[in-house]
């Protein structure tokens, strides 16, 4: 049934009792055209991507948990395009996009916010690469502005733009079209409108081994039973590896732990999004009057979704000198994600040496503001088997020819 | 939190160590290794979900140098070892 203002008008009166479930549960089938493996944002993507531009219908995502559970439900919903690199900004400028559209697209409202970040200089150097980086940006066409302490103050007034802090704002770049989405409803959307295509979306049913004949996949063996399928795309994010293993392929990639808390809630103070890489900490006020707070990953591998308080402790530091009126609130919770940590911090989309068997790993710490992108460039690589443009540069084959997509400077803390 | 026990120190909380990633990577002959060794030596990991052979650092201690073998789920500690010993077999 579409969302609109007639049919809520015409549930009113039932009481909001008959409208229909907003997804189906379904029993796996024998066989698919495709397994999607992972039913996070990316994946969902990728099933509803497949359907809309590509015409296959006949998909299955397999979700180890519920679908959204994992970093799609814990991340911090900042979505923007102000990368470096030619191939990064076109990607993600390509989903910033597919965001601005994306609640008519799917007859679901995510929430798209478009309320700006702010990226914040402390030094000189910081200056420079935000200047850098936004004559980069705006040759790809990305918005891109740089703003003084003053203008900065004037944006967000609950900033310390004092001179006497220990590490001064002297400066700062938005981009005026990036933002926030809520991340739940991203999730919804998408498998809602997969699901109305035909996708069956599999909850609850983890992927324990791959069958490979003569270099090709054939299908997964699965908690609920073998599933066939001649064309497999994994989603897995933290458990990357752990999927890659199972085709027999070694990746890239290192899993972190990524922490992310909110405040309690308070009075609208905070209508933009304020990043800063060196004192390391990112925040931005969800609707609900949280301030949500985030910053870099735990040093050492892990698949706990827990981490240490030391990693806490120091974005608050920074977090009371750049913000003091937030000083006295209470942290209401502090959550962990495992997040797939590759060393050019940029994702990889890619086929793989077996046939059938296609990759969408690597986001790292930013994969939220990715997720239409990444749906819509691996769902053509699945169903061409073949990258589009867009993506041809993050695949695996990079790490051996030294074409790497280095973006530190735009991913380390900005996500 | 992690209570590290430092094989100089002892227990240490885990904010005094620096992690320096998997253990026990062989570097191959650059004059003779393919593009796809070095790849491999340089960037591909085990990235395990269990136990994982790790090297770390106590910065804030000793400042040396120490192997670990430690479970990436549960964060418990298997066992530690010098950094010049190959990993323990019966934690492998």
């Amino acid at each position: 049934m579409k969302y609109s203002l007639w049919n809520l008008l015409r549930q009113a009166p039932r009481g909001h009792r008959d409208w229909p479930q907003a997804w189906r549960n379904p029993e796996p089938k024998e066989s698919y055209d495709v397994i999607i493996i992972g039913a996070g944002g990316h994946g969902l993507a990728t099933a509803y991507y497949l359907a809309k531009e590509h015409g296959i219908t006949r998909t299955a995502v397999l979700e180890k948990g519920w679908l959204g559970g994992g970093n799609t439900g814990r991340n911090t919903t900042i979505v923007r395009s102000n990368y470096l690199w030619d191939e990064s900004a076109h990607l993600y400028e390509h989903s910033l996009k597919l965001f601005e559209t994306l609640s008519q697209d799917l007859n679901f409202n995510v929430m798209f916010s478009p309320r700006g970040v702010i990226n914040l200089a402390h030094n000189e150097h910081d200056l420079k690469e935000l200047r850098r980086r936004g004559h980069a940006c705006r040759l790809n066409g990305i918005d891109y502005e740089m703003v003084t302490p003053r203008e900065i103050k004037e944006i967000a007034p609950i900033i310390n733009v004092s001179r006497s802090i220990r590490y001064p704002v002297l400066g700062g770049a938005m981009q005026r079209r990036a933002g926030n989405a809520r991340h739940d409803a991203v999730a919804w959307g998408l498998a809602r409108r997969a699901d109305e295509y035909g996708v069956d979306i599999i909850q609850n049913c983890e992927v324990t081994g791959i069958d490979i004949r003569d270099g090709r996949v054939t299908g997964v063996q699965t908690t609920r039973g073998p599933i066939r399928a001649d064309r497999i795309g994994a989603v897995p994010a933290g458990h990357a590896s752990v999927i890659a293993s199972m085709a027999g392929l070694r990746l890239p990639v290192e899993s972190h732990t990524l922490q992310a808390m909110v405040t309690e809630p308070v009075k609208p103070v905070l209508d933009t999004v304020i990043m800063s890489n060196t004192v390391h900490v990112y925040i931005s006020q969800s609707d609900k009057g949280e301030l949500v707070l985030g910053a870099g990953i735990d040093g050492y591998n892990s698949y706990g979704q827990k981490g240490g308080i030391n990693v806490i402790e120091h974005q608050l530091e920074g977090l009371c000198e750049l913000y003091p009126i937030v000083s006295r609130l209470k942290i209401m919770r502090v959550w962990g994600g495992i997040v797939d940590i590759a060393p050019d911090a940029s994702p990889i989309i890619s086929k793989t040496p077996v046939e059938g068997f296609y990759i969408n790993c690597g986001w790292g710490t930013g994969g939220f503001k990715a997720t239409p992108g990444s749906g819509w460039v691996f769902a053509h690589t699945i169903a061409q088997d073949r990258p589009h443009r867009l993506n041809e540069a993050f695949n695996l084959g990079r790490f051996e020819s030294g074409l790497l997509i280095d973006e530190h400077g735009a991913a380390a803390v900005a996500h | 939190m992690m209570l590290i026990p430092c094989p100089w120190c002892g227990d240490r909380i885990d904010a005094e160590f620096t992690c320096g990633g998997e253990a026990h990577i062989v570097r191959p002959d650059p004059a003779t290794a393919s593009d796809a060794e070095w790849a491999d030596y340089l960037f591909m990991r085990e990235n395990p979900k269990g136990l994982h052979h790790e090297r770390w650092f106590h910065a804030h201690g000793c400042r040396r140098w120490f192997h670990m073998t430690r479970d990436t789920v549960s964060h418990r500690i298997v066992a530690v070892y010098a950094i010049t010993e190959s990993a323990p077999e019966a934690t492998g």
